[in-house]
């Protein structure tokens, strides 16, 4: 059976009629169409689906879409100014080595987004405990501390 | 992952409802729904879920204890002043849950019902005498959470019960705590071994001492051996290592894709001993960084304890 839900991604609502087993990713990516989240293990493990349900990360691919009706969710095209203007941790990202293949990126932006809400000159050892969640298989993780730390000193 | 029919309650009587007609709850989903993607148990067939039920949010306090509501998450807990400080085992064992996307999802009521012997809260919730609070269709029941885990994955309540409150008692004044744990991650990860002391001090011997142990038998518990090794000492050295040494002869741990038994048996005592160490170190006042884990780790200061 398919219900309907009403997902607010942002800042579009987007009405969708949905099974309840599907994910919040596959729906974003599906029906809604926005394809930055990345399904990386499917298991909770990776973070390469993180995006923020009203405003606080959820790993997407274990999170129910039906759950999500009428909140507000923030995917990584989300952090784009309106102009398409880069976030300044994407710019950083891409200054400092901190994208290879990109498919932990999405992720690891949204991570890096919630720390420097809650902590906007966080050291280098919170730095990466808060991108622990967060599995990069290319970059060796230096390039990504070194993008985060440059947006907080800055 | 199934599921055929959804429902999202907007009043603990729904929720009640629903569960009497064989619904099965969820909240954050991230035992549940990692369970069921991963292959480990499918969605039930029935959901209702219980996000939307605001009286079942918060940490309040309670006759000089803490009340935290179901869906308090481990965020929640973490950033509650009064569990880092009265509480401290349990702020150490919340901030270690998953990552931060798991601890803003993640719901206090999930994980006690989800039973699992490697849950970071267990012990704490165990060793600080917590009762969990149900209510039903048919009424409201109180159930310390030492005799609510049943085994890996099951508790004592029936189906149609829901997990409303984790109520705390008061602790004694003078008293300190700590959970510790085992590790290869440094998030995404549980308990390979865990450990959890709580200990008070009077006048600087031990008066109670409260040790659990946890992803070391079939369900998370108390090590009356290494109690009473503690009880009544000063907690000395020699009385650290017979306790945490007790805690670890009780084990039963099992061979898994984590860690073998011969392992989990030889790093019990390690971790029992950081846990104990930790505790009675708070108890006399001294400062130590929440979560315990990667201090005692030497991830952070170097290898303290």
């Amino acid at each position: 059976m398919k219900y309907e839900a009403t997902l607010h991604v942002n800042g579009v609502a987007y009405p969708v009629e949905i099974e309840p087993g599907r994910s919040l990713l596959s729906v974003i990516r599906t029906e809604v169409g926005l394809t930055g989240a990345k399904e990386g293990c499917d298991d909770s493990e990776c973070g390469a689906c993180m995006v923020l349900l009203d405003g606080r990360p959820v790993n997407s691919c274990s999170y129910l879409a039906l759950q999500a009706d009428g909140r507000e969710v923030t995917t990584i095209e989300g952090l784009t100014g309106d102009d398409g203007e880069l976030h300044p941790l994407q710019q950083a990202f891409l200054d400092q080595g901190g994208v290879q293949c990109g498919f932990c990126t999405p992720g690891m932006l949204i991570s890096a987004k919630v720390l420097l809400d809650s902590t906007p000159n966080p050291s280098e050892e919170e730095i990466r405990l808060a991108l622990s969640g967060n599995l990069c298989r290319c970059t060796g993780y230096s390039g990504i501390v070194r993008a985060v730390q440059s947006v907080a000193s800055g | 992952m199934s599921a055929a029919t959804y429902t999202a309650a907007g009043s603990v009587e729904e929720a009640l409802a629903a569960l009497a007609a064989g619904a099965r709850p969820v909240a954050g989903g991230t035992d549940l729904v990692v369970g069921a993607r991963n292959g480990k148990a499918a969605l039930p067939e029935s959901l209702v879920a219980i996000h939307r039920l605001s009286d079942l949010g918060g940490i309040r306090e309670q006759d000089g204890g803490l009340v935290l509501g179901a869906l308090a998450t481990h965020a929640d807990i973490v950033a509650s002043q009064p569990v880092c400080d009265r509480y401290t085992a349990l702020a150490d064992a919340s901030a270690i849950v998953g990552s931060h996307a798991t601890r803003s999802t993640g719901t206090i009521g999930g994980n006690v019902m989800n039973a699992s012997p490697a849950m970071e809260t267990g012990g704490p919730l165990i060793c600080f005498g917590a009762v969990a609070r149900f209510r039903s269709a048919g009424g409201e029941r109180e159930v310390p959470l030492a005799e609510l885990f049943a085994g890996p994955g099951r508790t004592t309540a029936s189906p149609e019960e829901l997990l409303t409150e984790v109520a705390l008692p008061a602790p004694a004044a003078g008293t300190g705590s700590c959970y510790a744990r085992l590790e290869y991650r440094r998030q995404m990860e549980i308990a390979i071994v865990g450990a959890t002391a709580v200990v008070t001090l009077d006048g600087g011997t031990v008066s109670d001492a409260r040790i659990a142990i946890t992803a070391l038998a079939p369900t998370i518990h108390r090590v009356a051996e290494a109690e009473s090794a503690l009880n009544g000492t000063d907690g000395a050295a020699d009385a650290v290592a017979a306790a945490a040494n007790a805690a670890a002869a009780a084990s039963q741990p099992i061979t898994d894709v984590r860690g073998s038994a011969e392992y989990r048996r030889a790093m019990a005592a390690v971790i029992a001993r950081r846990a104990i160490t930790t505790a009675l170190a708070r108890a006399r006042g001294e400062r130590f960084p929440i979560p315990a884990s990667p201090a005692l780790h030497g991830a952070v200061n170097g290898g303290a304890a």
